[in-house]
């Protein structure tokens, strides 16, 4: 029956072409808001690592001021990031599976091609077990080992992007690039590699692209490259050098280690506890012992990268989405009426009250069905609004992107909310009396 | 096959009460052609509501094929509406979107019969009304003569017990009025039971027997064997 049902459904919706592309329209524009903003909510709250995620730790230490805040969290949250002494101190440590510390600076790249006039890029500092922790995607090469950290060798790994520009997209390993007067030797090129959000460093804009080129940490800091993240201090420092700098309480790299179980993550929150211990017998670490292990979604959370705004935005999508519901209730209900004689002639013919439900339900899904298809076009022209209208920010158009999740995820909620509209206006239609509407027909 | 006992109807509103039927009694038997005359606002329609299980009655006893059919479910009601009954009605009420074909198919989809079986009974009943040719027509593309001979036909799709008529003929010219009557007729001498309610005593002279309708009661007296007459 539900083939024949389908079959009414269309029969009736080009009976009534007006009346059914105004309830189409209707469940369309408010499917349309309502998934534009669930897509940006998607895409900021979507896991960017799901099959790491529970075994990477994002780690902090609270090493700030006591009478001040380190962020918005107030006295008892520690900073976000890490100072250069105490992020050294427990990458030599070692005492993870992996760590990873690093840190964002921008650098001038000089091509080889004298044709071409340098350009600035955006790089990452950073330790070795980046690439195989946070599972990097390569095209050619690899990353680079603990000894190239240890012996400070000038290796480079390329952003897919980059190394397209520069070598014009070839294997490009071994060739040399120059960056801020310095050779480097390419060891990796990545490929394309979309992290939503951009989870191993959320203190800057966190659905920016990955950097375009990764350097060995150590290389960085004895070159003197400063970061170009968040860098937030609490104590001034005696000297203005470099070495003053990295000693100070200056927070600005971001540290993550893997852990497997909760006895590892339990041992090495033992191991940092006892290193702030062994600190504060130094003299630092004002505060009273704060260390905190944040997995990937916890760290997401915690950081608030689903900001409140399109929370807020996401509630008023689903308000405009049942008003256009209860217009959708209101048009059902007419149309439903005029059909009254339908219904009593089919009662007389002998559908029961169940066989209207079921015909005028099903009528509602392909109305629904409709909407969804439409929304789905609306949504993605509110995404295109959404892109034209923030265009001067370059992360926006990573968040504007519908996935076939999404896609289906519009349709059925076009058809669940159609349904949703017709329970009362079916309802009606099932207590009209076979012998109601039968003289007038 | 159809016993009314004391069948009392009873329209009320907050003001009015209005006696629709009063302890109507009546017994048609199987195989017969009733027809049922009376002035307008005798009660003729709302008996026939009654007795097509269209519309409940509040006193009294109906049994259908010898079942008491006064406290149905809706869902039994229409069970027997769709398997026993078949309805013809004035205005034809046939379904303008759907064809000759899907018409006819409307109460057979509510029986849950198979496509096959259908589609074999639906063709059987359009050429027996002499639509055989029309049967992908829509309603709109047909006479009125044509729009009632399909609304006979899915009448008869059903394979009803009886057929229960409401002025048949009240939208047709003489020349259709008289063709339908003959189907009506034909079917009637088939075997159909029918109960055709009309205002016109000349089709009324066409069944075998006669019910006047007065003031919701069947008119004492006024029950009358016509079945000689009608075939004279």
């Amino acid at each position: 029956m539900i083939r024949y049902y389908v079959k009414l459904g269309v029969l009736s919706i080009r009976k009534n072409p007006v009346l059914s592309a105004l309830m189409v329209a209707a469940i369309a524009t408010g499917i349309s808001a309502c998934m534009t903003i669930l897509n940006i909510n998607y895409i900021m709250s979507g896991n960017p690592i799901p099959h790491r995620s529970d075994v990477l730790y994002h780690v902090q230490l609270d090493s700030w001021d006591p009478n001040q805040s380190a962020d918005d969290g107030g006295l008892t949250e520690p900073p976000d990031q890490l100072t250069y002494v105490d992020g050294t101190a427990l990458l030599q440590a070692g005492e993870a599976r992996r760590q990873v510390l690093s840190y964002r600076s921008s650098r001038v790249l000089q091509p080889s091609d004298r044709d071409l006039r340098p350009f600035e890029v955006s790089s990452r500092s950073t330790t070795g077990d980046f690439f195989p922790m946070f599972d990097a995607p390569f095209l050619y090469g690899r990353g680079w080992d603990k000894t190239a950290d240890d012996t400070l060798e000038q290796v480079v790994v390329l952003g897919k992007e980059i190394n397209e520009r520069i070598f014009g997209g070839e294997d490009s390993l071994g060739r040399t690039v120059m960056m801020n007067g310095d050779v480097y030797r390419v060891v990796g090129v990545l490929d394309e590699w979309n992290l939503l959000p951009r989870f191993y460093d959320v203190s800057t804009q966190p659905f920016e692209e990955v950097e375009e080129v990764f350097f060995p940490f150590s290389v960085s800091i004895a070159r003197e490259v400063g970061g170009s993240g968040n860098t937030n201090c609490w104590k001034p420092w005696d000297d203005a050098g470099w070495n003053a700098f990295l000693n100070s309480e200056c927070v600005w790299m971001q540290m993550w280690v893997e852990l497997h179980g909760a006895d590892e993550k339990q041992d090495y929150m033992a191991f940092l506890d006892a290193y702030v211990e062994s600190q504060k017998a130094l003299g630092r670490f004002p505060r009273p012992l704060n260390n905190r292990l944040n997995d990937v979604m916890e760290w997401m959370a915690d950081q608030e990268v689903v900001a409140d705004d399109v929370q807020v935005l996401l509630g008023l999508a689903i308000l405009f989405l049942i008003v256009c519901l209860l217009n959708t209730i209101g048009l059902l209900l007419a149309k439903i009426m005029r059909r009254s004689g339908d219904i009593s002639l089919r009662r007389a013919l002998g559908a029961s009250r169940n066989a209207i439900f079921s015909q005028y339900i099903v009528e509602a899904g392909v109305i629904g069905f409709c909407g969804g298809l439409l929304g789905i076009g609306l949504t993605w022209l509110g995404l295109k609004g959404i892109e034209v209208l923030y265009r001067q920010y370059e992360f926006v158009e990573n968040l504007v992107r519908m996935d076939w999740v999404m896609i289906f995820a519009a349709v059925v909620l076009a058809i669940l909310s159609a349904l949703g509209a017709a329970l009362y206006p079916t309802w009606r239609a099932c207590r009209i009396h076979p012998a109601a509407q039968l003289k007038t027909l | 096959m159809l016993c009314m006992q004391n069948i009392s109807k009873v329209y009320r509103t907050e003001s009015v009460e209005t006696h629709a039927l009063r302890e109507f009694s009546l017994t048609v038997d199987e195989g017969e052609f009733v027809s049922v005359t009376g002035p307008s606002g005798s009660g003729k329609t709302t008996f026939l509501n009654i007795a097509g299980l269209l519309e409940e009655f509040s006193n009294g006893k109906y049994e259908l094929d010898g079942k008491d059919v006064s406290r149905l479910t809706d869902r039994e009601r229409s069970r027997v509406r769709n398997e026993k009954i078949g309805f013809i009605f004035q205005s034809f009420n046939l379904i303008p979107e759907l064809d000759i074909f899907d018409n006819v198919d409307v109460p057979l989809r509510y029986r849950g019969l198979k496509a096959a079986e259908r589609k074999k009974r639906i063709e059987r009943v359009i050429e027996v009304v002499g639509l055989g040719s029309r049967m992908r027509h829509l309603p709109s593309q047909l006479s009125g003569g044509q729009q009632q001979r399909v609304a006979i036909a899915r009448a008869l799709a059903g394979e009803p017990r009886f057929l229960l008529a409401d002025e048949p003929t009240g939208n047709l010219d003489s020349a259709m009025a008289g063709s339908v009557m003959e189907l009506l007729t034909d079917i009637n001498k088939a075997g159909t039971t029918i109960i055709m309610v009309t205002h016109e005593a000349t089709l009324a002279r066409r069944a075998r027997r006669n019910i006047l309708v007065r003031d919701g009661r069947v008119s004492s007296g006024q029950t009358m064997h016509i079945a000689s007459a009608a075939t004279a």
